[in-house]
C-alpha cells in the first residue's frame, strides 16, 4: 500500500487543472435535462472537452480515449469536480454502456460507437426498464426478432434518463417466447429512427429529461447487437456493475459537496436559533464522502491489479445514495426557514441537489434489491 | 498510489485468523469464562510463538520491524475471534512506546511477557495484572512498574474477557522512562481499537448468517426474508465503508498531523460503529436466542461497547475530524493530503 502520488500522477493533476482553469465556462449551463438548450450546451461543452482530448481518458487512444489508468481517471474526475465543470450529458454512455462495448464488442462496434460517443456527437440513453419491468428486470416483454441482418424491435420502454434529447439508447430486448434471464440481447437503436416514439415525462423537479419509448417495427441492423444473442442479461449485470461499482458516481462530487457543506456551516453556526448539534452531521458528510473515496481508490488499485467487479458494488451504490441525501438534508436544516427558497442563479443549489438525491435510491436498481444482492452474493442468505 | 495489500500481508493476516478462531472459539470462552483465568497459557504461546508480540518492536529490539497496517490486519483476526489475551494494545501500543525510550529495556527481551498501558485517553488500565511491566503517565512522563509495585484495583466489565484495573502508585517504587509520545499512542490505540471492531462487526454478521440459513419459520429459512436479509445487508455495508478508512488510517499514521488524526479517528468512529450495528443486527437476527448467555452474539455486543469508548470516545474523536475540515483545506485534491502541502 502506497497512498501518495507518483511525480507522473501529479504532473498529471497539473496538467488536468490548467486545462480546465482555462476551459471551464463561468457560471453553471441551464440543466440538460431542462430543455433543448441545456442539453446542446452540454453537448457543446463536451465537444470544447474533446479539443483537449478530455472525453474518456481511460478508453484506448484508438477509440478517443487516452489509455489511461482508473487511478488517474479518479484523478480528473477530482480536477473535474474540483473546477465546476459541467454535467456530463453523455454520462450514461461513457460510464455504463463505454466501459460495457469495450469489455464485450467487437473492433468493428468500437471503433464506430467509443470515438463519437466519448465526444458528445453521439448521446446515449439507457432503455432497459419497462412498464412491468422494474426492480423485475428480467420481466421485460420488449422484442427483438431477426429478420436477415436486421432486428425487428417492438415494445414500450419507460424511465430513461436523458431520451427525450438524446440520439441513441442501448435497450434490453428478449426473443420472442423466451422467460426470464434467457433469450435476451442488448440492442442499440436510433431515438429518430422510424417507429421510434419518445414521450417525456416531468420529474418532480420539474425537468423534462425522462422519457418513455415506444418501439413498433423499428428495424436495426444485427450490428446493433453488443455480444451474442441471448446475452444480454450476462452484459446488463457487467453494465449495472460498472454503474453501481465505480463508473456512474465518482467520490470526487462529494467530496466538493461536503466541502461547500462545511462552509455553509462556518458561515451559519453563530447565526441566532442554529442548532449546533448539527455539526455532528456536517462532520458525518464529510466522512462519509472521504470513505466513499478511499473505497472508490481500493476498488480502482484492486482493478488496475486485475480482479473484477462483484456484488460489492451493490455496497457502493447504498452508501453514496444515502450518504448524499443525508449530505443535502443537512445542508437543509441549518438553511432552517430558506430552504425551502429556490435558489439563486450561481448560488450552490441545496435544494435542487436534495430533490435530486431522493432518486439515488431508486435508480440504478433500487436500494432493496441491492441489500437482497448483498444479502444473497456477498453473505450466502439463500434466495427463497 | 496502490491501495491494495501485499500478499504477505494477506498471508500473514489468514495466519493470524486461523490461529486466533482455532484457540478462541465458542469451547475456550466457554472455559475461560467458567474459570475465570486470566488467560489459556496454550493460546498465548502460539500467540508468541507465532510473533504477533513482536510485529510492532524495531529488529534492533529483537522485533519484526513491521507497520501499523501489518497489525491493524492482526488486531481485525484478534476482534473477529474475540481474542481475550492482551495482545493488540501490549504489542500494538505499549511495546512499541517503550522500545522508543528504552530501547534495551529487559522487559521487550522477553516476547511472552504482555505489557499494559496506562493512557491518559483511559481511566484503567487493561490486563494490569497479568503483564510483565506496567507503563504509567504522569504529566507528559512515562514510567514503568511492575504489577507488585502498584496497588490494583480490579473493575469489573460487561465483557467477560475484559481485565481493567484502577492503579495507585507513586514515583518512588517506579522507573522513570522519560516523556514519551502519547499522542502516537492514542492514535494507535485508537486505530487497533478500529481494526478490532472491523473483525468484530464481521464475525458478528457471519454468525447471523449461519444462524438465518438454518433457523426455520413458517416452513422456509429466516434468511430467506427481506426484513431479515436486509439488517445483515445494511451491517455489511457499513463494514465495507470502514475497512478502507481503518487501512487508510494505518498507513498514514506517521504523519502526525491534523490529516493523519483525522483519519484515525474516522477509523474509530465507524468500525466501532459499524462493529455495534453488526452486532445489535446479529442479536436481533438471532431472536430470543441471541438474548441468551449460551449464544456467543453478546461476546462481540459487549467488546464493541467497551472499545467504543476507550482510547477516545466518539465525541473525542469527531472534534479531531472538525479540527481538520475547519483550519485544512477541504476537497477531492485534499484525500491524502498532508499538512505540510498546505503549510
Amino acid at each position: 500500500m502506497d497512498l501518495t502520488y507518483t511525480p507522473e500522477q501529479q504532473a498529471f493533476r497539473a496538467e488536468v487543472r490548467s486545462w480546465l482553469e482555462a476551459n471551464v465556462p463561468a457560471g453553471r449551463l441551464e440543466h440538460f435535462d431542462n430543455s433543448r438548450e441545456g442539453f446542446e450546451a452540454h453537448r457543446q461543452w463536451e465537444a470544447t472537452l474533446k479539443t483537449g482530448d478530455w472525453g474518456m481518458v481511460t478508453w484506448p487512444v484508438e477509440y478517443g480515449g487516452r489509455g489511461l489508468d482508473l487511478i488517474q481517471w479518479l484523478i480528473f474526475e477530482e480536477e473535474y469536480a474540483r473546477a465546476g465543470a459541467p454535467g456530463r450529458v453523455g454520462q450514461n454512455g461513457i460510464f455504463l454502456l463505454g466501459p460495457t462495448l469495450i469489455e464485450f464488442g467487437t473492433h468493428e462496434q468500437k471503433a464506430r460507437f467509443l470515438p463519437p460517443m466519448a465526444s458528445g456527437e453521439e448521446v446515449w440513453a439507457q432503455a432497459w426498464s419497462e412498464p412491468m419491468a422494474g426492480s423485475d428486470l428480467a420481466g421485460v416483454r420488449s422484442t427483438a426478432v431477426l429478420e436477415g441482418d436486421e432486428y425487428v424491435l417492438n415494445g414500450h420502454k419507460i424511465w430513461s434518463s436523458r431520451a427525450v434529447f438524446a440520439d441513441w439508447a442501448f435497450g434490453l430486448f428478449r426473443a420472442p417466447g423466451t422467460e426470464r434471464h434467457q433469450g435476451m440481447s442488448l440492442i442499440f437503436f436510433p431515438l429518430d429512427a422510424p417507429g421510434v416514439t419518445v414521450n417525456a415525462i416531468k420529474k418532480i423537479n420539474g425537468h423534462v429529461g425522462f422519457a418513455e419509448i415506444f418501439l413498433e417495427d423499428v428495424r436495426v441492423p444485427a450490428f446493433n447487437r453488443l455480444g451474442d444473442e441471448g446475452q444480454g442479461w450476462h452484459i446488463c449485470m457487467a453494465t449495472a456493475g460498472f454503474e453501481r461499482g465505480l463508473m456512474l458516481r465518482s467520490p470526487a462530487r462529494y467530496q466538493v459537496a461536503a466541502a461547500a457543506l462545511a462552509e455553509l456551516w462556518q458561515q451559519r453556526k453563530g447565526d441566532p436559533g442554529i442548532d449546533p448539534a448539527l455539526e455532528a452531521d456536517v462532520v458525518r458528510a464529510f466522512i462519509n464522502a472521504e470513505a466513499y473515496a478511499l473505497s472508490i481508490y481500493r476498488t480502482a488499485s484492486m482493478l488496475i491489479g486485475g480482479a473484477k467487479i462483484g456484488p460489492e458494488a451493490s455496497t457502493n451504490k447504498i452508501f453514496w445514495s444515502e450518504m448524499d441525501i443525508h449530505l443535502h438534508r443537512t445542508a437543509l436544516a441549518i438553511l432552517g426557514p430558506e430552504a425551502e427558497l429556490l435558489s439563486e442563479p450561481g448560488a450552490h443549489d441545496w435544494i435542487d441537489d436534495y430533490i435530486f438525491s431522493l432518486a439515488g435510491p431508486i435508480y440504478a436498481g433500487s436500494n432493496e434489491i441491492q441489500r437482497n444482492i448483498i444479502a444473497e452474493r456477498m453473505l450466502g442468505l439463500p434466495r427463497k | 498510489m496502490d491501495f491494495t495489500l501485499t500478499e504477505e500481508q494477506q498471508m500473514f493476516a489468514e495466519t493470524a485468523r486461523q490461529l486466533f478462531t482455532d484457540t478462541s472459539g465458542p469451547d475456550q470462552w466457554r472455559e475461560q469464562m467458567e474459570s475465570g483465568a486470566a488467560r489459556i497459557d496454550t493460546r498465548w504461546n502460539a500467540i508468541v510463538e507465532n510473533g504477533f508480540t513482536l510485529l510492532m518492536l524495531p529488529e534492533d529490539c529483537g522485533g519484526l520491524g513491521l507497520g501499523e497496517l501489518d497489525f491493524a490486519l492482526i488486531a481485525e483476526q484478534a476482534g473477529y475471534a474475540a481474542l481475550p489475551d492482551p495482545l493488540v494494545d501490549s504489542a500494538g501500543v505499549a511495546a512499541p512506546l517503550l522500545a522508543a525510550l528504552a530501547p534495551d529495556h529487559a522487559v521487550l527481551a522477553d516476547p511472552a511477557g504482555s505489557i499494559a498501558i496506562q493512557h491518559p485517553a483511559n481511566p484503567l488500565v487493561a490486563d494490569a495484572d497479568i503483564a510483565a511491566a506496567i507503563i504509567l503517565h504522569d504529566g507528559g512522563d512515562a514510567y514503568l512498574a511492575t504489577p507488585d509495585q502498584v496497588m490494583l484495583t480490579r473493575k469489573a466489565s460487561i465483557d467477560p474477557f475484559r481485565r481493567l484495573f484502577a492503579v495507585g502508585w507513586d514515583k518512588a517504587s517506579a522507573q522513570p522512562l522519560g516523556t514519551a509520545d502519547w499522542a502516537l499512542a492514542l492514535d494507535r490505540g485508537a486505530l487497533f481499537a478500529a481494526a478490532q471492531g472491523l473483525g468484530l462487526a464481521q464475525r458478528a454478521v457471519d454468525l447471523a448468517v449461519e444462524y438465518a440459513k438454518e433457523r426455520q419459520q413458517f416452513g422456509k429459512p429466516i434468511g430467506t426474508y427481506q426484513a431479515v436479509k436486509h439488517h445483515l445487508a445494511s451491517a455489511q455495508v457499513a463494514i465495507e465503508f470502514a475497512r478502507p478508512v481503518v487501512q487508510a488510517a494505518a498507513a498514514a499514521i506517521g504523519q502526525q498531523d491534523a490529516h493523519s488524526r483525522a483519519r484515525v479517528s474516522h477509523a474509530k468512529i465507524v468500525a466501532l460503529e459499524a462493529a455495534d450495528q453488526a452486532a445489535r443486527a446479529s442479536i436481533q437476527v438471532h431472536g430470543a436466542m441471541g438474548y441468551s448467555w449460551e449464544v456467543d452474539v453478546h461476546l462481540f455486543l459487549k467488546r464493541a461497547l467497551a472499545l467504543t469508548g476507550s482510547w477516545g470516545n466518539p465525541y473525542f474523536h469527531r472534534q479531531r475530524i472538525a479540527q481538520r475540515m475547519f483550519t485544512q483545506p477541504m476537497g477531492p485534491d485534499q484525500t491524502f493530503a498532508r499538512d505540510t502541502q498546505n503549510a
